[in-house]
């Protein structure tokens, strides 16, 4: 049984390459903690967007382990 | 320092027992003369309980300490017949203002509807509340306060506890029947049991100012985060009565308490927030840290813990004094019964599982509350920042705002003692949940509804259709019609009960529901009623 069944893991964005391209200009003149600071809110301003508390949970534990769950399945 | 308040000292009197050298036995014994202490005096005098009540020292709390009073525990001070006198003096407020820098990010309403006879909060400082109280206890021939008596051991039986006193006149012995420790956070009574009374201690430390000052701001919450006046840091503004303003500036870990508590040290901080030229007197100042910790078990065989003396919380949200009332609120039916041999002793375990839930829920919420007010990294602190910037362009991000989330009541929504729900019912009042009040009319008489229960059960009955009182053993489940004891004018009740002719509430003595069904029978109200009772 999958661990995240409502994160998706799969491709889902329509111009991967456009999508970082963007995300990463909007930083490039920033300092870090600009960035930091901005990353901060665009994570608020993508959750309040999800809304799914499962959802956001998964993500946030997902985030905080990418490995765990490759490690689960291998057992 | 100025003062606006004269503290009153009350006279040292060596009991009979002492004088006689006699060890009596009493009812109950509370330890603590505090909010807590005193309100359990009331509490349980009022439900014809003898109490005793033992204080080391013989005045009322030195400087204002708990400011805010929310609207539950003046219920029940209401029931108690001194919360007129608190709200005439105190401050009425429900409007909360968090600013972050320069610009205002977020604005609260804690009481957005009307139809309820107390206030969301009230501001008085705790040396007022405390000098009413005395003054109601003292009226009582139910109660007897003991200044200058310190607890000094306290040793247990299967059925009372001895308790070792100091008094001016020597140490003498006596025994209760139940003891209730008030003590506070440091409370040694704890120690005497040896209880566990762990949890989180935050690394901050704030400074607590209250000044006197002519002021026409408004009678809000004001709270800082990082404003200019004081960065990196929060600070809030409250107004007391007698012209007296708490002032409250976050300090963070490194500050030196004994210095930041020197005059010529708060003086500019206070000039910084109110303006160089603002007329001022400082009148009390304290430096504090803070932890939120729970007490193991509320119960030790027949010592009952209440208030901070088994629970903490950081001040944020002011969930201290005013949970602690409710702790009281909880108890003292309970006692009665079970001294009066209604209820099994066990009911008293339910002290326990309801108010340590009750208190686990106000820690979580004070914790969180510190957690955004003092983050615990560069990264919590971005979180906290983006939050408050994005909370003044978007309305999202208001309700992640947290600069304390304000003392509400706890409904006991896994207790024991609840009957669950056979029909549906929309709305707040499930079993386990304080009573809303509403206003209602008694002969003619405007009235409020909490008014007209308390003072055992209730049986509310909506509209015409046959009920009657309902009895388990002794205790007896009084019915309050409503249509004829009491009028539902504006239909106010009937919408926050989610009531139609013929719906039916049992109400605890503490006036929270313990259960309800869409009609009358008494066989399902004497089973709820036992249950209740701890399955009497």
């Amino acid at each position: 049984m999958p661990q995240t069944p409502k994160l998706n893991l799969t491709r889902n964005l329509p111009d991967p390459d456009g999508f970082y391209e963007y995300l990463v200009s909007s930083q490039r003149h920033m300092s870090d903690e600009d960035a930091n600071c901005m990353n901060a809110r665009l994570i608020l301003i993508l959750a309040n967007q999800i809304g799914d508390p499962d959802v956001l949970k998964a993500a946030i534990d997902f985030a905080a382990n990418p490995k765990a769950a490759e490690k689960r399945e291998a057992a | 320092m100025f003062q606006t308040y004269q503290y009153p000292q009350y006279d040292y009197r060596q009991s009979e027992e002492q004088k006689a050298g006699t060890v009596k036995r009493h009812k109950v014994v509370v330890i603590g003369a505090g909010p807590i202490g005193l309100t359990a005096a009331l509490d349980f005098a009022q439900r014809g309980i003898h109490t005793v009540v033992l204080d080391d020292n013989n005045t009322v709390s030195i400087g204002s300490r708990a400011v805010c009073y929310a609207k539950r525990p003046l219920e029940i001070w209401d029931r108690l017949g001194c919360a007129t006198r608190m709200i005439d003096k105190g401050i009425e407020w429900k409007i909360g203002k968090v600013f972050f820098r320069d610009d205002l990010a977020y604005t609260f309403d804690l009481l957005p509807e009307d139809g309820h006879k107390i206030p969301a909060f009230i501001n008085l400082q705790q040396y007022y509340l405390e000098e009413y109280m005395v003054e109601e206890a003292q009226k009582s021939n139910l109660i007897d306060l003991r200044w200058k008596h310190k607890l000094l051991n306290l040793q247990q039986d299967d059925d009372h506890a001895v308790l070792t006193v100091e008094t001016p006149d020597g140490v003498f012995k006596m025994e209760a029947e139940w003891v209730v420790a008030c003590d506070g956070a440091n409370s040694d009574t704890r120690k005497m049991v040896g209880a566990g009374f762990s949890g989180q201690f935050f690394q901050d430390r704030f400074l607590i100012a209250d000044i006197i000052m002519k002021a026409d701001f408004p009678t809000e919450r004001w709270f800082w985060f990082d404003p200019p006046f004081h960065r990196g840091q929060s600070a809030l503004l409250h107004k007391q009565c007698d012209d007296v303003w708490r002032l409250d500036f976050q300090l963070g870990w490194e500050a030196d308490p004994e210095e930041e508590k020197k005059p010529e040290n708060i003086i500019p901080r206070v000039k910084a927030m109110l303006g160089e030229d603002k007329e001022f007197e400082l009148e009390w100042a304290s430096v504090y840290q803070f932890a939120c910790r729970r007490i193991d078990n509320f119960r030790y065989g027949r010592v009952l813990f209440a208030g901070d003396a088994a629970h903490q919380v950081s001040p944020f949200g002011a969930r201290g004094a005013n949970t602690g009332v409710q702790d009281i609120d909880n108890l003292g039916w309970k006692l009665k019964l079970v001294l009066d041999g209604d209820a099994p002793e066990s009911l008293i375990d339910s002290y326990h599982t309801e108010r340590a839930f009750a208190a686990d829920d106000n820690l979580l919420n004070s914790t969180r509350s510190t957690d955004f007010i003092t983050p615990k990294n560069e990264a919590s602190r971005r979180f906290r920042d983006a939050v408050l910037d994005l909370s003044e362009v978007t309305d999202f991000a208001k309700p992640l705002v947290n600069s304390g989330r304000l003392s509400a009541p706890t409904p006991y929504v896994e207790s024991p003692l609840n009957t669950a729900d056979e029909s549906s019912f929309a709305g707040a009042m499930t079993p386990g949940t304080c009573c809303a009040d509403a206003p209602v009319s008694v002969n003619g008489e405007a009235a409020w509804f909490l008014n007209q229960i308390g003072d055992g059960f209730t049986l509310l009955i909506f509209g015409d259709e046959a009920a009657e009182d309902v009895t388990a053993g002794n205790v007896r489940a009084r019915v309050l019609r409503v249509g004829k004891d009491l009028q539902d004018k504006d239909g106010t009740l009937a919408a926050r009960y989610d009531a139609a002719p013929g719906t039916v509430y049992l109400i605890r003595p503490d006036q929270h529901v313990a259960a309800r069904w869409r009609y009358f029978n008494d066989n399902k109200v004497e089973a709820a009623l036992k249950t209740a009772m701890g399955g009497a």
